[in-house]
Order: C-alpha cells, then sequence, then structure tokens
C-alpha cells in the first residue's frame, strides 16, 4: 500500500494575521505557522494503515514556500517514509484547481494507492484539493472521513454528514480521502524519530506556474452591527458584573 | 439559463441551505439581469420539483435515473456537469453542505472551472460578482472573484441568507436526460446512521456552559462542570474538545453535533468558527469568554469578557454558588 499524505503549513489557532497594506494578503513574515489540524490526523491514519499492514510506503508530501519544509521534516519524524516538497511561493494563491493541478503532475509516476489529505485547511477553507486531484487522476473520492479500513482492493470509509450522522462508503482503489479531525489520536514524534528523520529524503520539485481560475481582490477584518456589551475590569469585577447580568438582564438566576 | 441553482434532497424537502442560496442567486439576478433555473436530481424526485417550482426560479429541471435512487459522488458529479453543458449556465450556485463539499469539486475538476465555496455574501462591482468568503478560520473576509470564462461553481454557507425570502413563484417543471452508466459509480453505500447519544438533549436545555479548546486540558473540564451545576445548566463543548476525547460527541454543538438554542448560551475558550456558530447562534444570550479580543465569537456575542477562562471560572462559580 503506498500512501500519499497532503499536509500544509497554515498559520496556527492563536497566531497573529496582519493584513497587508495593499490588503492583497496577509503579512507571512508575523504568522506562526503550524501543520494543518486536519492533516495532522491524516498523517497518523495513512501511518497506522501502514503499521496494521506492516508494509507500504508513507510520503508526506508539501506545496508552498521554503518554510514549508518544515511541516514535510515533521511527518518525517512521526514515521513517514520519504517527503516530496512541490516548491512555489503560496502567498494569496486560493485556487484549488492550480493546486491540484501541481499535486497531479508530480504524482503521475508515484502509482499511489491511496491519497489522504485533510478535509480542508485552516487558512483557505476550500475543502477541494484531494477531491479534485483524485478526480484528475481517476481515483474514486470520499470527503470527511471519521474511520477507514483498508482490504480487499477496497477503502471502507465512515464519512461523516451534518447534524451527527454518519454513512459507510466503501471505494475501489486508488482512492483519494479526506479526512475529518477526530478519527484517531495523532501522535508525537520521538526523540529517535527526529533524529531519524534528518536522514529521510525531501525530494524537491519546482512546478511552472499555470494561472488561476479564481483570485483574492482583498483581505479585511470582519465587521458586524451586533451591540457586544463588554463586560471589564479586575476578575473580581468582572464576575460580579456577570453574576449580576445573569440574574437582572438574562434572568437565568 | 444563466444562473443554475442544484438543490438537494433533504428526507423528502429540499435542504434549508439549497433554499437560502435561492435567495442568494436571485439577489444576483436581479443585480446582474440573469435568468434562474433550478435543478433537482435522484431516482422519484416529483415531490421535489413541485416544492421548487413554488419558487421564483424561472424553470424547474428534473433529471430522474434510478442511478441517482442513493447519493453517490460519482453520480451526482457526472449528472450535474452533463447538465451543466446541456444548459450553458453562467453561474451554478449550491448550499454549502456536507453533500456539496463531497462532490461539487469533481464538477469543478471535471469541467475545469473554479468552485468558490462557503460565501457568506455577494455583491455587484463593474457588472461582475464578487463573492466574499471567511478565511483564516473566520477570523478574516475576503473578497474572492472568478477569473477566465464560466461556468463558474459557487456555495453560499448555511444562513448567508435568510430562506424566508425565497419568493413564491410557479415555475415550470422540465425533464432532463443525462447518460449514466453503472461502471462510472466506483462507491457502494451504506443506509446513514446516528450514533448513540448516550440520553444527553442538550436541545431542550435553559442554560448551556460550553467549553472549546481554550479549556487547556482535560484536567480542567470538572471546573466547567461545576459552573454548568452551579447555573442549572448542561455541558456543552466545540469539536477539538471532542476530537481530543475531553468529553463525549454527544456534547458536540456545531454543524456535525447538536443545534441549541437554549436562554444562555456561555462559550468559554472557543473561537467561534462558522461550523460552531450554526450550532449556537440561534440562542437567547451568548455570553463569551475569549483571551482574544478578535476571536470571531465576539461579532455574534451579546456579553463578552476579554479573560482567561481557567482565572474566571472558579470564581464565576463561586459568586454564584
Ligand atoms: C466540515 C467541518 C465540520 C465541523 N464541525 C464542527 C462542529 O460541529 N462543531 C465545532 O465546534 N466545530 C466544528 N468544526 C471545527 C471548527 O471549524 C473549528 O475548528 C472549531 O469549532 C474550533 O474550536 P474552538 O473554538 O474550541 O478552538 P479554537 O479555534 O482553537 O479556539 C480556541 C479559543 O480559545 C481561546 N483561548 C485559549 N486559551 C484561553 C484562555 N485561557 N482563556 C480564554 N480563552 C482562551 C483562544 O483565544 C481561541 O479563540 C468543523 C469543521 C469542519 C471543516
Amino acid at each position: 500500500m503506498k500512501i500519499a499524505v497532503l499536509v500544509k503549513q497554515v498559520p496556527g489557532t492563536e497566531s497573529p494575521l496582519p493584513i497587508q497594506s495593499n490588503q492583497n494578503w496577509v503579512d507571512e513574515g508575523a504568522v506562526a505557522y503550524v501543520m494543518n489540524e486536519s492533516d495532522n490526523y491524516a498523517l497518523e491514519e495513512a501511518l497506522q494503515i501502514r503499521e496494521a499492514n506492516d508494509e507500504g510506503e508513507v510520503v508526506a508530501v508539501s506545496l508552498g514556500p521554503d518554510r514549508s519544509q518544515k511541516v514535510i521534516r515533521e511527518a518525517l519524524a512521526k514515521g513517514a517514509d520519504r517527503g516530496i516538497h512541490i516548491q512555489l511561493d503560496t502567498a494569496g494563491m486560493i485556487d484549488p484547481l492550480v493546486t491540484a493541478s501541481y499535486f497531479a503532475d508530480t504524482f503521475k509516476d508515484e502509482n499511489f494507492d491511496l491519497i489522504f489529505t485533510g478535509l480542508q485547511s485552516d487558512d483557505l477553507g476550500m475543502g477541494q484539493t484531494g477531491i479534485i486531484l483524485g478526480e484528475l487522476l481517476g481515483m474514486s473520492t470520499a470527503s470527511m472521513a471519521m474511520a477507514t479500513e483498508v482490504g480487499g482492493g477496497k477503502i471502507k470509509v465512515k464519512r461523516e454528514l451534518e447534524a451527527g450522522w454518519f454513512q459507510w462508503v466503501s471505494l475501489s482503489l486508488p482512492a483519494s480521502v479526506s479526512i475529518q479531525s477526530g478519527l484517531n489520536v495523532p501522535r508525537y514524534p520521538s526523540l529517535k524519530g527526529i533524529m531519524g528523520a534528518k536522514k529521510k529524503e525531501i525530494k524537491v520539485v519546482t512546478p511552472s506556474v499555470a494561472n488561476q481560475s479564481q483570485s483574492v481582490e482583498k483581505v479585511y477584518v470582519p465587521q458586524s452591527d451586533k451591540q457586544t456589551v463588554m463586560i471589564e475590569g479586575s476578575v473580581e469585577q468582572i464576575v460580579g458584573k456577570l453574576v449580576e447580568t445573569f440574574r437582572n438582564e438574562i434572568k437565568v438566576l | 439559463m444563466d444562473i443554475l441553482i442544484v438543490l438537494e434532497d433533504s428526507n423528502g424537502k429540499i435542504h434549508r441551505m439549497g433554499l437560502e442560496s435561492i435567495v442568494g442567486a436571485q439577489k444576483m439576478a436581479e443585480e446582474l439581469g440573469l435568468s434562474i433555473g433550478a435543478l433537482v436530481m435522484g431516482a422519484n424526485v416529483d415531490l421535489l420539483a413541485e416544492e421548487a417550482s413554488g419558487l421564483n426560479v424561472g424553470e424547474v429541471l428534473k433529471v430522474e435515473n434510478e442511478l441517482l435512487s442513493t447519493y453517490s459522488a460519482d453520480g451526482y458529479a457526472e449528472t450535474v456537469k452533463q447538465v451543466i453543458e446541456q444548459e450553458n449556465p453562467t453561474y451554478v450556485i449550491f448550499g454549502h453542505t456536507y453533500q456539496v463539499r463531497d462532490y461539487a469539486p469533481k464538477v469543478s475538476a471535471k469541467l475545469m472551472k473554479p468552485f468558490i465555496v462557503d460565501n457568506v455574501s455577494v455583491t455587484t462591482n463593474g457588472g461582475n460578482s464578487v463573492f466574499t468568503k471567511l478565511m483564516f478560520n473566520g477570523k478574516l473576509f475576503s473578497d474572492v472573484t472568478p477569473t477566465g470564462d464560466g461556468p463558474y461553481l459557487i456555495s453560499f454557507q448555511s444562513a448567508a441568507f435568510s430562506s424566508e425570502k425565497a419568493d413564491v413563484g410557479s415555475a415550470p417543471v422540465r425533464d432532463c436526460t443525462v447518460n449514466l452508466d453503472v461502471s462510472m459509480i466506483r462507491t457502494e453505500s451504506e443506509e446513514p446512521f446516528q450514533e448513540e447519544a448516550g440520553g444527553i438533549d442538550l436541545t431542550s436545555a435553559d442554560i448551556i456552559v460550553s467549553v472549546g479548546r481554550g479549556i487547556g486540558k482535560e484536567g480542567n473540564i470538572p471546573l466547567a462542570k461545576e459552573l454548568a451545576q452551579a447555573l442549572g445548566g448542561e455541558l456543552a463543548s466545540s469539536r477539538p474538545v471532542v476530537d481530543a476525547g475531553w468529553l463525549p460527541a454527544a456534547h458536540q454543538i456545531g454543524s456535525s453535533g447538536q443545534s441549541v438554542s437554549p436562554k444562555m448560551y456561555l462559550a468559554l475558550g472557543i473561537s467561534g468558527a462558522i461550523q460552531h456558530v450554526v450550532g449556537m447562534k440561534g440562542s437567547k444570550n451568548i455570553v463569551a469568554i475569549n483571551k482574544d479580543p478578535e476571536a470571531p465569537i465576539f461579532e455574534i456575542a451579546d456579553y463578552g469578557v476579554v479573560g482567561d477562562v481557567l482565572e474566571i471560572i472558579p470564581k464565576l462559580t463561586e459568586g454564584i454558588q
């Protein structure tokens, strides 16, 4: 079983996101990057499948500028066998068709049985790359996996539906599956893993730049018309005002 | 037609988000002088077609095919692709449902046309549509435009428009034929199911104390539980708390969990991502405590506290007792 996992470097949940003065994008120099949350679950799922079958290969692939190699190294430290870095300045690049095409070109001769992606990235939130990639490579696809079972030339996927519903879907291989957070417990890299990762190969490819079919005009901070009563002061004062609000305004005490 | 709206079956009715997206399409049609059609598909969609014909949509296209009797990404993507090729719309509009997330990207890939997703609004600028979507987990807005020739695939976020505004009409229904073959469908689906809720029904609670990742660690959950008890309310959470195994899945509020509208929703260390907000924005009073003054939860909160939940929760429990 040869599995590709797409891992993306995105701003962490508590990272600052200053907007560039031309409003085209965020100032990436000020951002604290981490591995996209659902990608981390996708990686874990791939590693568990490889371990359960005692054979196969997990390849961590990231598209982005040089800094992206950090998430590939992290994946290698957790147990991925090798990495591929599609080197590209992605600032403001939002077209999943283009992104998926770069991966498809890179994967032409790889013959992966499975491609796992997180269900969406915490920056752009497009949620399409893995599915488009599967389609471009002629694979079957499924999204939002909350469990997987591999066997008999198939992958069975427990798809998350809306409002707490699920559905099992069986896909013929090769398949591209997007992974929802929470389906496993992602591991931390061991010290041995971190040391070993340094010796693992990261192949760097540079694609020729393609035209985008959608583009960002500007980014800005949301404004809301909602009047929020802000409760301020010392912790004691805040607690006092909250209790009073619960009692006299909301009337739940 | 210029705008094709793709409607989804939700237990024999048009999915709420489809109705909402009709309102968005109507706005575009009005501002740009465009015509609208709505597509329903399945093995037997008379009822859906009838419901759609009662809306102000110009006409209703009906695709009936045995291979669409149960949902499959392959079958639905191929159907929508063929209808687009037959009808040549400039815009194809969807509600951003989980089903649309599953198959619409395939349509985008088949046609090599953009899918601009999860928009909260659309405006017109110089005769073109500009779509506004949330990025960076709800922290920033971004205005996005398609480039190149249509068709452009567009989806609208839950509650981007109020479905009550979907105008009444009497649209004619037209049968459409697509060519599907069993070999095109590479998946087999089982029946949808719901997991055991473990006796937790948050929908009838008057007071909900809900914890997010900001609670820090599993060991802090009892603090929130005690606060919920002091208030006589129920304990709920955002997804990461469930993902981490700190609370069972039945506690999750949001698009994948329960939707609630209590008298008071106390959000503790929850950022306010849309997938959470759709499950609680109907609450009568939203009180948010978050250490980040720019957290999106404050955009919908009635009362807000910028502060550390770990400091505030125990004292608040005490204060109530
Ligand atoms: C298809 C899909 C479905 C999803 N379904 C759901 C769903 O049903 N429900 C759901 O909740 N999410 C869902 N999500 C995930 C959602 O997008 C968010 O990732 C999630 O809601 C974030 O949870 P959070 O606010 O707890 O965590 P974060 O976004 O990490 O926010 C944590 C917050 O805590 C604050 N904080 C940290 N420490 C403290 C402190 N000591 N005191 C005060 N504040 C602090 C931070 O400032 C931050 O705002 C879904 C996502 C997708 C893509």
